[in-house]
Parts: structure tokens; sequence; C-alpha cells
């Protein structure tokens, strides 16, 4: 069974922000909401990283979880969904999710929250398929034309890669074998720092 | 003595269990069932016409999914330069 997922390649982004561009233009997608955005670490530093994030669509989603009135679920292709006419706007998924990939449109002098807005992994959402009404309310459904998320296609460098996780992998791995090195980008000492170069908070007693 | 005991141990036992009945976890195991999934209606993409959009390079048989992950990890190796390159 595919199981859709994200990875981005961390040596390889360049920041561009194509991704979000893409996004942006194959959804519609309002302003102030972002789908997907690039985050970089150490910017201005040598050795800068940048790793493009969106929904991650989680096994065990935390959105899912928390929310009061259950409007999420999740595919057979493991794409977490939302249903927008059931949402309330409350907020919850986004204080779970880790990644803020919720996003809620903005309206009026002090940003009243609507209804909320994530990656859909582009697969739509509830509507017909490829509908008008599926497009206005969820963005593009490009699974259902035997597509992937326009952001992984679109990526200029193939740094954020998206489909069945086993490709994916495969594609990462055999990425990293040849260039030589890669196991390392990914786990804590990228996201902590080496745990021999940690160094204790300023301020922090010994 | 010993009956009132077991008593207040066995309503102690009942008010535990229906205070944490509230907690838990909603099921997350995907079932698609009479068009829905966890009661929300929806579309499977392999359920879609192949070709039914512009620039569709993908091909399936409608209502194969095995198909249709095939044309979609076909697709998934454009993203894959050394197949493509070297």
């Amino acid at each position: 069974m595919a199981r859709m997922k994200f990875i981005c390649d961390t040596e390889r982004c360049i920041e561009c922000n194509g991704c979000v561009t893409a996004c942006k233009q194959e959804n519609e997608v309002p302003w102030g909401v972002n789908r997907r955005r690039v985050v970089t670490l150490n910017d201005g530093v040598p050795g800068e990283r940048s790793i493009s994030v969106a929904c991650m669509h989680c096994s065990d989603a935390p959105c899912m979880a928390v929310c009061p009135v259950d409007c999420f679920y999740k595919t057979e292709e493991g794409v977490v969904l939302h249903d927008k006419d059931m949402c309330i706007g409350c907020g919850y998924c986004f204080y779970a999710c880790p990644f803020g990939a919720p996003q809620f449109p903005q309206a009026g002098a002090f940003g009243m929250r609507g209804k909320m807005d994530k990656c859909t992994f582009c697969a739509g959402g509830p509507e017909k398929d490829n509908s008008k009404e599926e497009f206005a309310k969820y963005g593009s459904n490009r699974l259902a034309q035997g597509k992937l998320p326009a952001c992984a296609e679109m990526c200029s460098t193939k740094a954020l890669l998206g489909g069945d996780g086993d490709v994916v992998a495969d594609i990462f791995r055999n990425r990293a074998m040849k260039r030589g090195k890669g196991a390392e980008v990914w786990g804590w000492g990228t996201a902590y720092g080496k745990p021999d170069q940690q160094q204790a908070p300023k301020g922090a007693k010994p | 003595m010993t009956r009132a005991r077991s008593l207040a141990v066995a309503i102690a036992a009942i008010a535990a269990a229906a205070a944490v009945s509230g907690c838990g976890e909603k099921d997350q195991v995907i079932v698609y069932q009479q068009g829905k999934y966890q009661g929300k209606t929806d579309t499977r993409p392999a359920d879609n016409e192949p070709g039914g959009s512009l620039y569709t390079t993908s091909k399936w048989t409608k209502g194969d999914k095995g198909s249709w992950e095939a044309a979609i990890r076909s697709r998934n190796q454009n993203q894959n330069e050394y197949t493509r390159a070297n």
C-alpha cells in the first residue's frame, strides 16, 4: 500500500521557496496562509541548512486526536485531510501540531480566525474529486489526476521529495550512497548539534 | 465489616473505571466503507477516470488501486535524477 510522505534533503535545499510558490499557485491559497514554508537554521552562518516544512501527514496525527469536532480523517494513502464544513476554527490542531502546519485565514482588523487550512498532499478533500467546490475549499486534487504534490514535482534541486514513502526513501538512500554521505543528515545530531559539541545555555549553572 | 470493605473497594473500582472511560484515543485505523473515511465522504484517487484532467501522463484502470499505485510509483521516479541523467 502506498504511504504518502515528504522528505526534504537539507544538503540540497537552496531556500529558493519554489515549493512555497508552487503550492500557492497550484492551490490558489489565500493571502496570509502558508501551507508550506522554508525554514532556515543558522541563517547567514556558514553551514546553514534550509528545510521545506508542511503537514507531515503523521501516522498518529496529534491534530486528529485533539480535534473537538472530529473533522479530520486519513485516507488509505496515509494522507491526513479534514472536512472544512465541520471545522469550527478553534485552533486546537495548531497547538497540537509540532510543525505548525494548520493555518488560519485572517480577516478583519482583529484577525478573526477562519476555518483551518493545511497541506492536503494535493489530495483535495471530502467534496467530489476535481470539482469546483473541492478546489475552492481545499485546492487541487493532483493524486486523483495521477500526479504528485506540486511542491515536490516543481522542486528545482529535487531537495523536496514527495510520494510513496518506500520510493522516496529509496531515492534518498541511493542519493546519500552516491554522494558518500547523508546518513547523518537526519537525526538528533542535525537537529540539536553533535553530542561532543553541545554547549550549555548561557547563564546555566555548571 | 469485611463485606462493607469489599463493597467500598468495588464502588471505588467502578468509580475509577467510569472516571477514565472518557480518556482514550480515537481509532485511526483506516477503513474505507461505503464511500466514507471515518464518517467523511471522499473518493479514492484510483476511482477517478485517468486522463480526466489536462496534462496527465499517468495511466491506470479506473477502480484498480494497484494500477494507480503503480502509476504513482512510476511518476515518483521523475524525482530521481539518477535514473534520468545517468
